[in-house]
């Protein structure tokens, strides 16, 4: 366990230095505004969440014989929907949790900045996170792997690395 | 049927959960944000750098403790109790050298990272840090996951469905928490 486990971890770990360096740059902007500071965790926390249901519904429909790649799958498009609507939800949420901790913190970001910032950066993202579970379910059974092992730790890795790329790109284009 | 499962109502099941791990988020969210870890961060080059690594492992590491504790409660290989079992204590010991190794690991890696992007920082401080970050991590971690699945499954809950909420809530808020208390017990002696 502990030779095949250490590995992967390993690289795992050195895919994350993408995300802890593009952090660093960003080291003086996240110190005076403790707002975003609060967005790093939850963006990508979320994001994993939303891409795990979607994942394991998708690997279960697989197994049912109903997974089909298709825009046009009634199945495809509702688990779809379902993630996509929880995403704007859940980061308008965050949005507003995020302004009003990080104003208790001592920021001084106003509310439609961090709420811009969250529900853009969150809906790219979980338009992100629906493209990825398809690719990596269907990938995932193309060659031959059970989906149930291997989308989660992919999605949810890709998205911590990718959630904190869109998050940026967001706050750079939005402050 | 379950493809005709309407977005609605998988949006109605996962919204708790979601909600859930939000609040979960937002708590680790707030102690980063707060003025003690924002001095860290500042006094100690590389903690932003490590931090999306470390609390990532914590995950894969105790996951996947949980998927085997899981597996081996559902072949009946494993008894639901603290015992001496060669099994049980294999597992645990596993996970503990992984997370402690790739705690290590991660300290080095963020050290290169820092060294080449140009900026300072210190091998002995970073490896520090995530020694004792790891260590308090592996053993409430450990700790909690071990008697949560059993006691859950003694009363009928299927671990398969507690150990992922249970792994990345307390991963990711507990993981910022000592990284905030190693980055303080780490600067009293280097």
């Amino acid at each position: 366990m502990v030779l095949t486990m250490v590995p992967l971890l390993a690289a795992l770990s050195v895919l994350q230095m993408v995300s802890g360096s593009v952090l660093e740059t960003f080291e003086e902007v996240l110190l005076t505004n403790p707002a975003l500071l609060i967005l790093v965790p939850v963006q990508i926390g979320t994001a994993g969440n939303l891409g795990s249901i979607l994942c394991s519904r998708l690997s279960t429909q697989l197994h049912l014989g109903t997974f089909e790649f298709a825009v046009d799958n009634p199945a495809i498009r509702s688990n779809s929907g379902a993630v996509l609507g929880l995403g704007v939800t859940v980061f308008a949420l965050v949005g507003v949790a995020a302004w009003a901790i990080g104003r208790a913190l001592g920021g001084t970001l106003g509310l439609v900045e961090v709420l811009t910032i969250s529900l853009i950066s969150g809906t790219l993202l979980a338009v992100f996170v629906v493209v990825v579970s398809l690719v990596a379910v269907s990938t995932s059974y193309r060659l031959g792997y059970n989906p149930d092992d291997t989308t989660i730790p992919v999605v949810t890795n890709v998205c911590d690395i990718t959630g904190v790329l869109i998050l940026f790109a967001v706050i750079t284009v939005v402050l | 049927m379950y493809e005709r499962a309407s977005a609605v109502d998988v949006y109605r099941q996962a919204l708790p959960v979601i909600v859930v791990s939000l609040v979960a988020g937002l708590f680790a969210g707030t102690i980063l944000g707060s003025e003690p870890m924002r001095a860290g961060i500042e006094s100690v080059p590389g903690i932003l750098v490590l931090s999306p690594a470390f609390l990532a492992t914590r995950g894969g590491v105790y996951g996947s403790l949980g998927a085997r504790l899981s597996s081996g409660l559902h072949q009946g290989v494993i008894e639901p109790r603290v015992t001496q079992d060669r099994r049980l204590s294999n597992a645990v010991v596993a996970s503990f050298i992984n997370g402690m190794v790739v705690s290590v690991f991660i300290a080095v890696v963020a050290f290169l990272v820092l060294w080449f992007l140009g900026g300072g920082g210190n091998l002995l401080q970073l490896v520090g840090i995530m020694v004792v970050a790891g260590l308090l991590s592996a053993i409430l971690m450990l700790s909690v996951l071990v008697t949560v699945v059993f006691v859950g499954y003694r009363r009928g809950l299927d671990p398969d469905n507690i150990v992922g909420p249970l792994v990345t809530t307390l991963g990711d808020v507990f993981g910022v928490v000592f990284l905030l208390i190693a980055i303080y017990f780490v600067g009293l002696f280097i």
